[in-house]
C-alpha cells in the first residue's frame, strides 16, 4: 500500500483566533510500499499530528487536502476506517502502558476480536501464537501470564504483537526504542528488521535519534512547523549540516564524522551506516596509501 | 565520613528475588556519579533506597551521616537528597511554575521570605526565571524536567538523584537538563547521582557504577569501564556509538588510541 499525502493540513482550535495552531501544513509526501521510512523534526513540529491521519485517528478536514493509502481514501466520507486500521497499525509510545488484560493471550487477541469479530476461537488462537511468534516471544509460556509480570523489554513486544496480530500492511511507530536499555534497543530494531519481511511491508518510525534513522531508514522527512523542511536518503538530508542544525536535530555520529574528514580533505562517501562509513574509510585509506 | 555510604544493601520487593543484593559504596561530596546498567537490574531501586522511599531489607544506608530508612529520619534525609524521575508530568504539582517550586519548600515550613529567595535560586539555577509565571502545561518537556529539577533545588539537596530524568526529552531537551545538572555539580557543588540507559550521558561522570543483578559488576572512570566492551555486552549495556566505531575500525587494522569516548575524540584521532 502507497502513502500519498497532497496538501494535507491539520489545524488546531482552528475556530478560535488567538489558539488556532497550524500543526501540519500543506504536507506533500508519497511514501512506498517497502520502506522502513523515518519521521524527525523537533517536539512540536508536527510529526505526531501527521502520523495520527495515518490511521483516522485524525480525518482529513474538509479542504485540508488530500490522504490515500492503498485503496483507502481518507479523504471520503465514507472510508471504512475499521478495515484501515486493520491495515495500518499504530504503536505509540511507551506502549507498554497500554496493555489491560488478565493474560497476554487476552490482551493480544483483544485487537483482532474487535477487527474480526467473525473468526473462529481456532483462528483467533492461531493469529494470536503467530502475532507472539513474530514478536519473538515464547507463546506456551507466556500466554497465560499477565502481561504485568513481563519484563519491560517483553511487555513492549506483547503490545507490538496486539498490534500486528490483524496483519497490516503498515507499521507506525512513534518513539519505538525510547525507555529500553541499549541491548534491548538493538534487539527491538532488529525485530522491526524481522517483521519488515513478513507481511508488514512498510514501516514508518518517528524518532528522535538521528543515529536509529540513518543507521536503519531508507528515506526520510524532516518536519519543521508543520511543513517538510527536507525530504530524502540519510545521506542527503544530513548532508547540510548548518540547515540540520537550524531544523533542531543532531547529526547522525557518521555524519559529524564525515563532515570533520571533509575538513581535512578526505571524502568518506558513505550511506552513512557505521558499517559502510567503516568501509568507507577504510578505502580511503587504502587509497592514500595507509596513511593520512 | 563519606556523604553516601552504603554497606551490604539488600532489598527485595517480594522477599524472594532480591532487587538490590548486597550493594556497598561510597560517594564524597561533589562528585558525579553515573550508574547504568539493564533494565531491571536494580538502578531504580537503588535511588529509592537512597533517599528513603524504600527501606532495605539488610545493611546500611548513611548520608550525610544520617542513617536511611528509619522514620524519624525521613524528612531529614530527603531535605538532603532530591529526585527528579523519568517523568516530569508526574512530578509537577501545581498550576504556575513559581508555586510549583515553592511546593517542597512550603512543606518543610520554611518561612514565606525565605521561600521567596529559595524559588529565585532555584529558577535561575536551571535558567527558568522567565517563565516564573508560567503554567507548566505550556512548557517543552525539557523546560518542565528543568522545572522540576527547580523545585528539587528549591529544598536546597545536598545530593541530586536523576532517575533517567532524560529519557523522555528530545534531543534538545536532554542537552538543557544536562547542563543545568552539570552546572549543579561544578558550580554549588551539588554531589550528583545519575541514572541513565544513554552511555553519551555518563563519559562526563567521575565514575561509573554498574550494575547487574542487583550487584555492582564494574566501578571505575568511564575511560576505562568503557574499555571493557565484551563484559559490558554480556550484561545487556553497550558502549557509546563513538567508542563503538573506534573498536570496530581499530579491528580493521586502523591505528587509534584506546578509550576513545566521545565523536570529538574519534573526530580528533581520525583527522590527525
Amino acid at each position: 500500500m502507497q502513502i500519498v499525502a497532497k496538501d494535507l493540513t491539520y489545524i488546531y482550535s482552528e475556530k478560535s483566533k488567538s489558539l488556532a495552531v497550524r500543526a501540519v501544513d500543506g504536507v506533500t509526501l508519497t511514501i512506498d510500499e517497502g520502506e522502513f521510512f523515518g519521521i524527525v523534526g523537533r517536539t512540536g513540529s508536527g510529526k505526531s499530528t501527521f502520523v495520527q491521519h495515518l490511521n483516522g485517528l485524525i480525518k482529513v478536514g474538509k479542504d485540508k487536502g488530500s490522504l490515500k493509502i492503498g485503496e483507502f481514501d481518507l479523504t471520503d466520507k465514507d472510508c471504512d476506517f475499521m478495515a484501515l486500521r486493520s491495515k495500518v497499525g499504530m504503536v505509540f509510545q511507551y506502549p507498554e502502558a497500554q496493555l489491560f488484560a488478565e493474560t497476554v493471550f487476552d490482551d493480544v487477541a483483544f485487537g483482532l476480536k474487535n477487527f474480526y469479530p467473525e473468526l473462529s476461537p481456532e483462528e483467533t488462537t492461531e493469529r494470536v501464537k503467530t502475532a507472539l511468534t513474530l514478536v519473538g516471544l515464547n507463546y506456551e509460556e507466556v500466554k497465560e501470564k499477565s502481561p504485568f509480570e513481563l519484563s519491560g523489554g517483553q511487555k513492549r513486544r506483547v503490545a507490538i504483537a496486539g498490534v500486528i496480530v490483524t496483519r497490516p500492511e503498515v507499521l507506525v511507530l512513534d518513539e519505538p526504542a525510547a525507555g529500553l536499555d541499549p541491548v534491548g534497543k538493538r534487539d527491538f530494531i532488529r525485530l522491526l528488521k524481522e517483521l519488515h519481511k513478513t507481511f508488514v511491508k512498510t514501516i514508518i518510525i518517528v524518532s528522535h535519534d538521528m543515529n536509529l534513522v540513518s543507521e536503519n531508514c531508507s528515506r526520510a522527512v524532516v518536519f519543521d512547523k508543520g511543513k517538510i523542511a527536507l525530504s530524502g536518503t540519510p545521506k542527503e538530508i544530513f548532508s547540510d549540516a548548518k540547515k540540520v542544525a537550524e531544523l533542531g536535530l543532531d547529526l547522525p555520529v557518521t555524519a559529524k564524522l564525515t563532515n570533520d574528514l571533509k575538513d581535512k580533505g578526505i571524502i568518506i562517501d558513505s550511506d552513512l551506516t557505521t558499517d559502510d562509513f567503516i568501509q568507507k574509510y577504510l578505502r580511503a585509506v587504502k587509497d592514500k596509501g595507509g596513511a593520512l | 565520613m563519606s556523604l553516601i555510604s552504603l554497606k551490604d544493601v539488600k532489598f527485595s520487593y517480594d522477599k524472594t528475588n532480591p532487587a538490590v543484593d548486597g550493594v556497598s559504596f561510597n560517594v564524597e561530596k561533589g562528585e558525579y556519579i553515573a550508574v547504568i546498567g539493564h533494565n531491571g537490574s536494580g538502578k531504580s531501586t537503588l535511588a529509592r533506597l537512597i533517599n528513603g522511599l524504600l527501606s532495605p531489607d539488610e545493611g546500611e544506608i548513611y548520608v550525610d551521616d544520617i542513617k536511611v530508612g528509619d522514620k524519624k529520619t525521613v524528612f531529614e534525609v530527603r531535605k538532603r537528597v532530591g529526585v527528579v524521575f523519568q517523568n516530569p508530568d508526574n512530578q509537577l504539582v501545581a498550576s504556575i511554575v513559581e508555586d510549583d517550586v515553592a511546593f517542597g519548600p512550603e512543606n518543610l515550613g520554611i518561612p514565606r521570605k525565605e521561600i521567596g529567595e529559595r524559588i529565585d535560586f532555584a529558577l535561575d539555577a536551571v535558567g527558568m526565571q522567565d517563565f516564573r509565571k508560567s503554567s507548566p502545561t505550556r512548557l517543552s518537556g525539557g523546560q518542565k524536567q528543568r522545572v522540576a529539577i527547580a523545585g528539587v533545588l528549591a529544598l536546597k539537596p545536598q545530593i541530586l538523584i536523576l532517575d533517567e530524568s532524560t529519557a523522555m526529552l528530545d534531543p534538545k531537551g536532554r542537552k538543557e537538563v544536562l547542563s543545568v545538572v552539570k552546572k549543579l555539580n561544578k558550580e554549588q557543588a551539588v554531589t550528583v547521582l545519575a541514572i541513565t540507559h544513554y552511555m553519551e550521558e555518563v563519559v562526563d561522570a567521575d565514575r561509573v557504577i554498574v550494575l547487574d543483578s542487583g550487584k555492582i559488576v564494574m566501578q571505575d572512570t568511564p575511560r576505562e569501564i568503557f574499555k571493557r566492551e565484551k563484559e559490558l555486552k554480556e550484561i545487556g549495556l553497550e558502549l557509546p556509538l563513538a567508542s563503538y566505531i573506534a573498536n570496530k575500525m581499530r579491528k580493521n587494522g586502523i591505528e587509534l588510541p584506546e578509550g576513545v569516548l566521545t565523536e570529538q575524540e574519534l573526530s580528533e584521532a581520525l583527522c590527525k
